[in-house]
């Protein structure tokens, strides 16, 4: 057994949990000890190292932190959330306001009837091939777990918002980080997700998992947000299943870390459903970007449409695999995929993979990869006008990233993000103050 | 304003400018015709310093500087501005951002206060108002979906913003219907002073009767061959470029 399984599981049985919770685990918690740490030669993994991962030591925090400073990391201007704070794992409660909201619940606080909805849905929506050795430890780690549980035809008036922060105390240490959301029928909600760190260098990693169940007719709209400091770690995944005619509609965004995994899994699972899934990734330095996903079309008349953008900065790298899988019945499919990808250096990389398996006969099928630089034209035309070589590179980077971004329905995160990604590749202030 | 003495350049190796001079003095408008792929757009081009356009002979200086080394941001911020025929779109970008930093470059060179946001945007607007273009453009990526017209206005907008000593109008008036012809017209007479030049390349002779230019040139194969007034274009309309161009290559 690998060190780093054995020290994982240490932590996993010294973990004290109810009797429920401890149950409900115990699954994953054999198949995790009986894993091997992915090599090259591991397809899901083949231009990921977790070598990251493996070398380090994370201990589980034991201790709740202060929240001292934390607020405006914790912080989204103008959202008006209602939000859940972890700090270094922990649940901070004087970062929080959930209180009121009946919808949500730590799974350590939930009662009879909600246990049962966890131990219904839990592990069960992340099924499927996708399904990978950290998320078995997630599982089987599964403590400050997250509910969210919106009632038949109720709607979540405000986001939700649940953070979990890493400071530079949580040296060598590990974040658990587990949702599982139900959307009852005709239900709706929007639900940010959000990672992210104090600015100092810090050693941790976050193992995220999040399920989502969508009932008939249900919508979510779902932002996954990375913004973590460079050096942190993060594995996520987030495995939806889509009822009849539901509706889910997300957006991602990485900023890339020393190693930033994403396991994105939507089940098609009854007819008329919609997946819209955009994302942007735009690692620098020498970050590394994975973006998995797949897309069951188990049954016939649902649509997805799937779009990623990427740039690679200085020596950074990034992973894009996209999957479509069409079942034999899954008839009059509408799927479309598309990720384009932009080089800034000759030493930045990409690996872009559409996968498309389609067994049926009657479904539209779209996909696209590309690869490029900055389009010279463009850039003639912004030096045309006085723009400085320098400037109009990154107002074009940023232009790329910003058409998915612009289009999401919530102002108050557009303008969040805006100055984020604006400055990751205006780095001086001068060149990405017209932007801002 | 700018003196252009003997160009030669070329494209993918291929000569295109030819030996090609022209004098354009302070306050003047001067009307360049020619059949498609005389080199119009090329000498746009190469005078606004676009890469591939490679000079390979002569010189060109705006207002005493010899502008062929600079980079085209240089050459924009020394006053040069080139309206493009084909415009391009940056989604994305939006079209007041560009027009911010761009005005913000050229004020900066030419030692002016930076306007804040509020000044900009107000004069932003009486300037998309100048050219009848609603204030929604402004918002929405630059050139991004506009029409035909929608582009050569907003280049006709930028050119009101940057206020450039000289300006090369290329095909400007192409494919306008006439009430949009008026509109760049009015525009860009209300830009003619003692101190700005225009270079105005048209392949249609109606443009002049609304920018009367004080001189018309033809360019075919690579230069000038034939100059004159503004009766000029008149006679070309008529009679074509068949017997320029016969009389360029017989040289
Ligand atoms: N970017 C380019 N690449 C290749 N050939 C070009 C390019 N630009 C211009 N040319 C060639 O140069 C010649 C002149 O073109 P252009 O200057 O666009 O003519 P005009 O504007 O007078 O119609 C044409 O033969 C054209 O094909
Ligand atoms: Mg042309």
């Amino acid at each position: 057994m690998s060190e780093f399984i054995q020290q994982q599981l240490q932590h996993v049985d010294a973990l004290e949990r109810s009797a429920w919770l401890q149950q409900a685990t115990d699954g994953s918690r054999d198949v995790f000890a009986n894993a091997s740490v992915p090599t090259r030669k591991t397809e899901l993994w083949k231009y990921t190292p977790v070598r990251a991962l493996t070398e380090g030591v994370y201990a589980q925090a034991a201790q709740t932190f202060s929240a001292a400073g934390l607020d405006e990391y914790a912080t989204i201007p103008a959202l008006g959330s209602h939000r859940l704070v972890f700090v270094n794992g922990r649940l901070s409660q004087e970062l929080s306001s959930h209180e009121a909201l009946a919808q949500v619940t730590l799974f350590s606080q939930a009662d009879e009837q909600q246990q049962q909805l966890i131990r219904q849905h839990l592990d069960d929506v992340m099924r499927g091939s996708q399904r990978h050795w950290l998320n078995e430890l997630n599982s089987a780690a599964t403590n400050d777990g997250v509910l969210i549980h919106v009632g038949k035809n109720q709607r979540l008036q405000q986001p939700l918002q649940v953070t979990w922060l890493t400071t530079p105390q949580a040296q060598a240490f590990s974040v658990n980080a587990r949702l599982l959301v139900v959307l009852e029928s005709g239900a709706e909600a929007t639900l940010v997700e959000h990672y992210d760190s104090a600015t100092d260098a810090q050693n941790s990693f976050t193992n995220a998992v999040t399920e989502i169940r969508l009932g008939a007719n249900a919508q979510l709209q779902h932002y996954r947000l990375q913004l973590m400091q460079e050096d942190a770690l993060h594995v996520g995944a987030v495995h939806t299943d889509l009822g009849r005619d539901a509706r889910y509609q997300s957006f991602h965004v990485s900023l890339g870390s020393r190693l930033s995994r994403n396991d994105l899994v939507v089940n098609h699972t009854e007819g008329g459903s919609h997946c819209e899934m955009h994302g942007v990734y735009v690692p620098q330095n020498q970050q590394l970007v994975d973006f998995h996903s797949c897309i069951e079309h188990a049954v016939a008349h649902c649509t997805s449409n799937e779009v990623f953008r990427g740039i690679m900065n200085d020596s950074a790298k990034a992973v894009f695999n996209g999957r479509i899988h069409i079942h034999p019945q899954a008839q009059k499919t509408l799927a479309e995929l598309s990720n384009k990808n932009l080089l800034l250096t000759n030493k930045a990389e990409i690996n872009t993979k559409p996968e498309l398996e389609i067994y049926a006969d009657d479904v539209k099928c779209a996909h696209g990869a590309t690869v490029a630089q900055l389009e010279e034209k463009a850039l003639f035309y912004l030096q045309s006008r006085g723009i400085s070589r320098d400037e109009a590179e990154v107002m074009l980077s940023f232009g790329f990233i910003n058409e998915l971004l612009e289009a999401q329905p919530h102002d108050a995160l557009v303008q969040y993000l805006r100055p984020i990604l604006a400055r990751r590749f205006g780095r001086d202030f001068q060149l990405s103050r017209h932007l801002l | 304003m700018i003196s252009i003495q003997n160009l030669h350049a070329s494209v993918e190796d291929k000569a295109i400018l030819k030996g090609l001079n022209l004098e354009v003095k302070a306050g003047e408008v001067h009307a360049i015709m020619g059949p498609n792929g005389a080199g119009k757009s090329t000498l746009g081009n190469v005078l606004a310093g676009r890469e591939g356009y490679e000079v390979t002979g002569g010189s060109a200086t705006l207002n005493g500087t010899d502008i062929l080394e600079l980079d085209p941001e240089e050459r924009a911020r020394l006053g040069l501005f080139l309206a493009f025929q084909y415009p391009v779109e940056i989604p994305g970008v939006s079209n007041l951002e560009f027009l911010k930093a761009s005005v913000d470059a050229v004020r900066e060179q030419q030692g002016k206060e930076a306007l804040d946001s509020v000044q900009f945007l107000k004069l932003a607007r009486e300037k998309c108002k100048a050219v009848n273009l609603d204030q929604s453009f402004l918002k929405r990526g630059v050139n991004e979906g506009f029409s035909g017209g929608e582009k050569k206005r907003n280049e006709l907008m930028q050119m009101m913003l940057l206020e450039p000593s000289l300006c090369i109008l290329d095909e400007t008036d192409s494919g306008l219907d006439i009430d949009a012809l008026q509109v760049v017209a009015e525009g860009v007479n209300a830009m003619r002073d003692a101190n700005r030049s225009f270079i105005v390349v048209t392949h249609y002779q109606r443009l002049l009767d609304y920018i009367v230019p004080d001189y018309v040139h033809v360019l075919a194969n690579g230069k000038i061959v034939k100059s004159g007034g503004k009766e000029l274009a008149l006679e070309l309309e008529e009679k074509g470029y068949g017997w320029l161009e016969d009389a360029a290559t017989a040289e």
